[in-house]
C-alpha cells in the first residue's frame, strides 16, 4: 500500500513537473540578466532584474551591437483589438444564428452548422492563400478590419455550437410564457433567452477569446508588422539575430500571461467549451 | 419537450398570427449573417481548388494558364510530396498515439478527487492556453545549445551535445515533445471529465467481487469511456495532419526537408518558391483528408454531446 501511494506521488510529481516547469523557467528566464543565462551550470538562484521587461516596454533593446528599436507594445496592442473585435462580431452574428438552429428546424441551419464546423477542421492555409490575392487587391491587406473578419473562422463555430447548446436547454415555454405577457419577439429574446444563455455566451466568448489570441498563420500571411499579434511579433523577434534571450523570454512571458491568468480564473467554463460541448461542466 | 397542451395551443396562434411573414423568415433573418459568413468562406475556397488546377507561380506571370490535374500529377510523381506524406503521418500517429496513453495515465491519476488532484488539474490547463507558436519558442529557449535548461538536464544524464530541433535525428522528437506538452492536457481533460461521469455501479460490484484490476481496467473501464477517446482522438488527429505553428516556428520545416509536413511544405511552396498552383494542390490532398477524418469525428462528437446532454 506505502509502495502504491509512492508511486502515485512520484507519478503525480512528475506529471506535474512536465506540464509546469517550462512555465517556472521561462518566467525565470525573462528576469535574469544575459549573464546569469549563460551561466553554467545554470542555477535558479541569481539577483533578479527588471532590465528585460523595462527594454520591452521602452522599446529600446540594448545588444551587443548596438540599440535596436522593437515595438512589441503594438503587437500587444494589436493582439487585443483583434481578439477583442474578432469575439463580439462572433457574438453579434453568432448569437442570433446559434439560437435560430437551437429553436427553429430548418434545412439550412443545418446544412450552415456544418459547414461552418468543417471548415473548422479546413486547413486554414487553403483560404487564406486567396484570401491573400483578394485581400491585396481591395485593400483589406494588412488592416484590422480584414483580419478580424478572417479570424470569425475560428471564433464564429466555437460561439455558434456552444451557445447553441445553451439555448436549446432553455425551455420553449417560459418564452411563450413571456411572450403571452404580451411582450415582443425582440423583448423576449433581450428579457429571457439571452440571459438564460448567459454561462454559455461567457464561455464561448471566452474560449474565443483565447483561441484568437493565441493564433498565428492567419496574421503571419494577412498582415505585415502594423498589424501583427503577439504570436507573429514574438517569432520575428526569436527570428532575428543578436537579440539578448532574457528579453526573449520576457516577450514570450508577456505574450501568455493574459491568456493565463484569464483561464485561471474562469476555469470551470472552459471545461465544457475545450470538449466543445460534449461534456457539460 | 411536451407541454401541457392547453399553454401552447393557446399561445403559439396568438404569436405567430401577428405577423405571418416575419414569423416564418424569422430564423433566415436571425441567421442570415453568419450565412453570408459562410459564403465568404466558400469564395476563397473554390479559388483555391482553382488555383490548384492552374500553372501558377507568382515569378512567372505570363505563364499562367488552366492545366487541370497537371500540378497533382507532378505532385504524386514527386518524392519531396511522398516525404511530405510520411511526415505528417509520423507526426500525428506518434502525437496522437502518445498523447493519448499519456493523457488516459493523467486522468487515471487524477480520478480521485483530492487537494492534489485538484490544484493539478487547474494546473494542467495552462500549457493548453499557451499559443502553440510561443509553447515552441519556450522549448527553442530551453534546448538552445549554449545555455537551454534541458540541454543541460540531458549532458547530467551524460549525453553531450544533443542537438534537438538543429539535426535531423531528433527534431521530430523534439516537435512532438512540444505538442505533447501543449495538447495532452486537452485528452486528459476529455478523458477526466469522461471518467468522472461514469457510472459507478459497475466498478463497486467487480470491487465487492474481487475482480482484479486488469479486468476492471480492460473489459469496464475503457469499453465505457471508449467513446471519449474516439473523440479527443479524432479531434487532435484533424489538428496534428495540418500542424502549422509548432513546426513552423521551431524549424520552418527543417533541417532539411525532415519535418515539412503538409501546411509547413505548401507554405514553402507558396511563399519562398512563389508557386502557388503546386502548394494549392498540397492543400486540396490535404483537405481531402481532413474532410474525411472530420466526417467521422462529427459523428462520434454529437453522439457523445447528445449523450452529454441527457438524450441517450
Amino acid at each position: 500500500m506505502t509502495v502504491k501511494f509512492a508511486l502515485r506521488a512520484v507519478a503525480l510529481t512528475v506529471v506535474g513537473l512536465f506540464f509546469l516547469f517550462p512555465l517556472f523557467w521561462v518566467v525565470l528566464m525573462s528576469f535574469m540578466s544575459n549573464a546569469d543565462i549563460l551561466r553554467n551550470p545554470p542555477s535558479p538562484f541569481f539577483s533578479p532584474t527588471l532590465h528585460n521587461y523595462i527594454a520591452l516596454v521602452s522599446g529600446e533593446l540594448h545588444t551587443n551591437v548596438g540599440t535596436q528599436t522593437v515595438n512589441y507594445m503594438l503587437n500587444l496592442f494589436n493582439s487585443t483589438v483583434l481578439s477583442a473585435f474578432s469575439v463580439i462580431l462572433s457574438l453579434i452574428l453568432g448569437v442570433p444564428a446559434a439560437y435560430a438552429f437551437a429553436r427553429y428546424k430548418f434545412r439550412l441551419g443545418e446544412d450552415m452548422a456544418f459547414t461552418l464546423l468543417s471548415f473548422r477542421f479546413a486547413p486554414p492555409l487553403l483560404v487564406l492563400l486567396p484570401l491573400l490575392m483578394i485581400f491585396q487587391s481591395i485593400g483589406l491587406y494588412d488592416t484590422y478590419f480584414g483580419l478580424v473578419w478572417v479570424y470569425q473562422l475560428i471564433t464564429l463555430p466555437l460561439v455558434l455550437w456552444i451557445v447553441r447548446g445553451y439555448f436549446e436547454d432553455v425551455s420553449e415555454d417560459i418564452e411563450l410564457a413571456y411572450r403571452l405577457d404580451g411582450h415582443s419577439w425582440l423583448s423576449t429574446f433581450f428579457h429571457i433567452s439571452i440571459p438564460l444563455a448567459k454561462p454559455g455566451i461567457a464561455a464561448a466568448a471566452l474560449l474565443s477569446f483565447i483561441f484568437a489570441w493565441n493564433n498565428f498563420i492567419f496574421a503571419l500571411i494577412l498582415g505585415s508588422s502594423g498589424v501583427q499579434p503577439v504570436t507573429v511579433g514574438a517569432f520575428a523577434f526569436v527570428t532575428a539575430s543578436a537579440i539578448e534571450y532574457g528579453q526573449v523570454a520576457a516577450a514570450l512571458v508577456f505574450s501568455i500571461m493574459p491568456t493565463l491568468v484569464l483561464a485561471t480564473f474562469t476555469q470551470r467554463y472552459l471545461v465544457e467549451g475545450l470538449s466543445l460541448g460534449a461534456i457539460k461542466g | 419537450m411536451s407541454t401541457s397542451g392547453v399553454a401552447s395551443i393557446s399561445a403559439r396562434p396568438v404569436v405567430r398570427r401577428r405577423h405571418p411573414f416575419l414569423g416564418r423568415a424569422l430564423p433566415y433573418l436571425l441567421s442570415m449573417p453568419a450565412l453570408l459568413a459562410c459564403i465568404g468562406i466558400m469564395v476563397p475556397f473554390a479559388m483555391a481548388l482553382w488555383y490548384s488546377l492552374e500553372r501558377y507561380n507568382l515569378a512567372f506571370p505570363t505563364t499562367r494558364g488552366f492545366i487541370w490535374f497537371g500540378n497533382y500529377v507532378s505532385l504524386f510523381k514527386d518524392a519531396t510530396f511522398w516525404n511530405t506524406v510520411v511526415v505528417s503521418m509520423t507526426y500525428t500517429v506518434l502525437t496522437v498515439g502518445l498523447e493519448l496513453l499519456l493523457g488516459l495515465g493523467i486522468a487515471l491519476l487524477l480520478w480521485r478527487r483530492s487537494l492534489v488532484t485538484n490544484v493539478l488539474s487547474v494546473a494542467l490547463m495552462l500549457p493548453l492556453m499557451v499559443a502553440p507558436a510561443i509553447a515552441s519558442m519556450m522549448w527553442k529557449l530551453m534546448t538552445n545549445a549554449n545555455f537551454g535548461i534541458l540541454s543541460y538536464f540531458v549532458s547530467l544524464l551524460g549525453v553531450h551535445d544533443f542537438k534537438w530541433a538543429s539535426a535531423p535525428q531528433s527534431a521530430m522528437f523534439t516537435v512532438v515533445m512540444v505538442d505533447m506538452w501543449v495538447y495532452t492536457p486537452f485528452i486528459t481533460i476529455l478523458l477526466l471529465a469522461g471518467l468522472r461521469g461514469l457510472p459507478r455501479q459497475p466498478f463497486e460490484a467487480a470491487e465487492l467481487d474481487g475482480v482484479p484490476g486488469t479486468f476492471v481496467f480492460f473489459r469496464i473501464m475503457l469499453p465505457m469511456l471508449l467513446p471519449y477517446i474516439l473523440t479527443a482522438g479524432l479531434f487532435r488527429m484533424l489538428d496534428s495532419i495540418q500542424q502549422f505553428d509548432i513546426i513552423y516556428s521551431m524549424t520552418q520545416g527543417g533541417p532539411g526537408d525532415t519535418l515539412m509536413d503538409f501546411q509547413v511544405q505548401a507554405y514553402t511552396q507558396a511563399f519562398i518558391f512563389t508557386n502557388i498552383g503546386r502548394a494549392s494542390a498540397i492543400l486540396m490532398v490535404l483537405w481531402l483528408i481532413t474532410y474525411v477524418l472530420s466526417n467521422v469525428f462529427v459523428k462520434n462528437w454529437l453522439r457523445l454531446r447528445e449523450r452529454a446532454r441527457g438524450g441517450v
